[in-house]
């Protein structure tokens, strides 16, 4: 069983700053860390590995930075990693994304099954996933909660919803985004940070995954970001005073109109 | 400070610290109520590699010593000394394999321990041989091809949870100290059973319990070294570990440091926070000062046992007296500087006095260590 992991590298949630002037990330001294959602699919990949024999390959396309992601990854269990950088990629929208990183998976021999964290948690689109799947041809399932067997060339899982989760069936290779409740991700190992430590990185530029240049980067990238701004807080706060009946009597006044 | 570790040795820091900020500190008070065995973070810590820092390469370790085990056991004290303990207890139960046992026994216990998939235990301490040794009562005698065990060990960590127990019992009582030799048992083994869990002071999630053995047979190849070395084998496993015990004491004493530093700038009175008067200040850097004194002289006495094999029973004395004697000073102090917060179960401080007592006494209690470091003070100056 191959496996790819796609992870991104992301400033840390915890860090990030809208810079008032520009409205743009202030990334300036924020610290990068995995994609926390890529860190469950790194976790499941390799749970899949050690139950039913494998490989786990992280794929990353981001700046000569993103290795660093690339290395925790290993530590965390990875085989093997492959970062995916060119300039000619600046700018991608989740469009060009998608056809970057199913061009590399092409390059590197495809894999028999994919997972994506369900989102990034800087752009937020959600979209990379499902585009991937498309732009590849093969079944995706999206929300995935848990692995339950894989043998005979499919795949069981469970996908999480509102009321309660699907049981699905899919032949492979699909891919699958995964949620948070899937697993609790390890803490990296020593053996896993020395052999990440010495780990040749695999780069490859939009030359080696043949890539069609037209569709990279700002180039290749439909959307267009017309403004980013923080929304403003609006709406009207009041606080109830008195005791807790006054206080029930008096949401009681304000609510009862609304019904 | 920079004790300059190599890239290595940060690594074991590195993940050590990661266990303990995220998975040892957010549990310890609730495992300090519950009194249960924290198995899911040893899980994590078998996961990291770590419990075969010590052991080397060829029986799946990491090919580490004495140091290199101190650097991890630090980060875990200073979340949870009990954490620390049950992993800590491990190490101990191994020692007598890895420093007198024959090939077969290392190949085939060294392994499982090293990848954390089996847990040791050490098995010296009875109701009438404490400190003192000599006064144990086990016995073992050989019957065909086994060997027959009777008797009953107190207090023993890890007693229950571990699978792999080394036990010292006397093989001839006319021979003295050369009488007692050191076996292995397995949890599986006929006649061997567990007494009651103790209620302790401190160190709650780690588990002590009686070892229990009534005719207990294993088989004849379970002996550890030589039949009759089983007190020079304890010797050597105690010097060994010590420093272990040692750095616990420094990693308890960080912890309190920490909390009493975060503490003292936060709590307001008369106006400022109380890191502002001068008295205040003074027991803080009393409390760093002794710290760092002890954590040179653990890392020194580590290191210098991890070159020097036949030279360490003073070192190893010296910082397991000293570095634990700070650490129930600081975590004092550290109360005191709380004052009635850190007097209550809502802050960790409390906790981590109650914690601090056990390093005074296990492994040899720190007047017995006194004694050694005295008696080898003696034997330095008549070579001389
Ligand atoms: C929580 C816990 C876990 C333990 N885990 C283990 C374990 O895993 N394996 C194991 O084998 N044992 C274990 N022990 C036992 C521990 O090592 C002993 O408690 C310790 O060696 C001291 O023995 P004692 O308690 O019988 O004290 P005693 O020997 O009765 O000592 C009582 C007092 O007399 C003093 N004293 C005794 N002899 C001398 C002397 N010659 N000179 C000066 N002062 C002296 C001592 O310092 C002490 O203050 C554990 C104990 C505890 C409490």
């Amino acid at each position: 069983m191959k496996i790819i992991v796609c992870v991104k590298q992301v400033p840390d949630a915890k860090d990030v700053r809208l810079d008032p002037k520009t409205n743009t990330l202030a990334r300036e001294g924020v610290q990068s860390i995995m994609n926390p959602y890529d860190r469950h699919a790194l976790e499941e990949a390799v749970r899949i590995k050690e139950q039913f024999g494998g490989t786990v390959t992280v794929l990353s396309m981001g700046p000569p930075q993103a290795e660093a992601t690339l290395r925790d990854a290993v530590a965390c269990g990875a085989d093997d990693a492959v970062l995916v950088s060119d300039r000619a990629f600046a700018g991608s929208d989740t469009w060009a994304t998608t056809y970057t990183l199913s061009q590399a998976i092409k390059n590197i021999g495809g894999a028999d099954l994919i997972l994506c964290g369900k989102q990034a948690i800087d752009g937020d689109t959600a979209q990379v996933g499902p585009g991937l799947a498309e732009r590849m041809g093969i079944p995706f399932v999206a929300y995935v909660r848990k692995v339950n067997d894989c043998a005979g060339g499919s795949i069981k899982a469970e996908r999480l919803m509102d009321d309660g989760y699907d049981a699905v069936e899919v032949a492979l290779p699909a891919l699958f985004t995964v949620v948070k409740e899937i697993n609790e991700p390890r803490v990296p190992s020593l053996k896993g940070k020395m052999r990440a430590k010495k780990l040749e990185i695999n780069t490859l530029n939009a030359v080696d995954i043949e890539a069609d240049l037209d569709q990279l980067g700002l180039k290749g990238s439909p959307t267009q970001v017309v403004r980013v701004f923080s929304p403003e807080l609006r709406g009207e706060r009041s606080m109830l005073n008195g005791s807790a009946d006054e206080q029930v009597a008096q949401l009681f006044d304000k609510l009862e109109p609304l019904l | 400070m920079d004790y300059f570790l190599t890239e290595e040795q940060q690594m074991i820091v590195d993940v050590a610290r990661q266990i303990t900020d995220e998975q040892i500190i957010p549990m310890r008070a609730e495992l300090d109520e519950t009194e249960d065995y924290p198995r899911d973070i040893l899980k994590s810590i078998a996961q990291a590699d770590l419990y075969g820092l010590y052991i080397p390469e060829e029986y799946g370790g990491f090919g580490g010593g004495c140091f290199e085990m101190a650097l991890a056991l630090e980060q875990f004290s200073r979340g949870c000394t009990g954490v620390a303990t049950a992993f800590a207890a491990s190490a101990l139960g191994a020692y007598p394999i890895l420093i007198s046992g024959s090939e077969e026994l290392k190949k085939k216990y060294l392994e499982p321990i090293a990848a954390g998939e089996k847990i040791a235990a050490f098995a010296l301490t009875e109701a009438n041989a404490g400190s003192d040794a000599s006064g144990i009562q086990t016995t073992a005698v050989l019957d065909g091809d086994e060997w027959v065990l009777n008797g009953t060990k107190q207090w023993i960590t890890n007693a229950g949870e571990a699978q792999i127990y080394t036990v010292i019992a006397i093989t001839d009582k006319s021979k003295g100290p050369r009488g007692a030799t050191m076996f292995v048992v397995e949890d599986t083994d006929p006649g061997f059973s567990y007494g009651v869990k103790e209620k302790k002071l401190g160190i709650r999630c780690s588990s002590t319990r009686e070892l229990i053995f009534k005719d207990c047979r294993i088989p004849k190849d379970r002996v550890i070294g030589r039949v009759g070395t089983g007190f020079i084998t304890v010797m050597k496993t105690l010097d060994q570990s010590r420093p272990g015990i040692a750095v616990l004491g420094v990693g308890l004493g960080q912890g309190a440091l920490d909390e009493a530093v975060t503490y003292a700038k936060q709590r307001v009175q008369f106006g400022k926070p109380i890191i502002g008067f001068q008295a205040v200040q003074h027991i803080l850097a009393d409390m760093a000062i002794q710290l760092e004194a002890a954590r040179a002289l653990v890392y020194s006495s580590a290191r210098h046992i991890d070159v020097h094999k036949k030279d360490m029973s003073k070192a190893s004395s010296m910082c397991k007296v000293f570095a634990t004697d700070m650490a129930m000073k600081v975590t004092t102090d550290a109360v005191q500087v709380l004052a009635g917060y850190g007097y209550m179960r809502e802050y960790p401080v409390e906790k981590m006095m109650r914690d601090a007592k056990i390093l005074q006494i296990y492994e040899g209690t720190n007047q017995v260590q006194r004694n050694v470091v005295g008696q080898e003070l003696n034997k330095e100056y008549t070579r001389s």
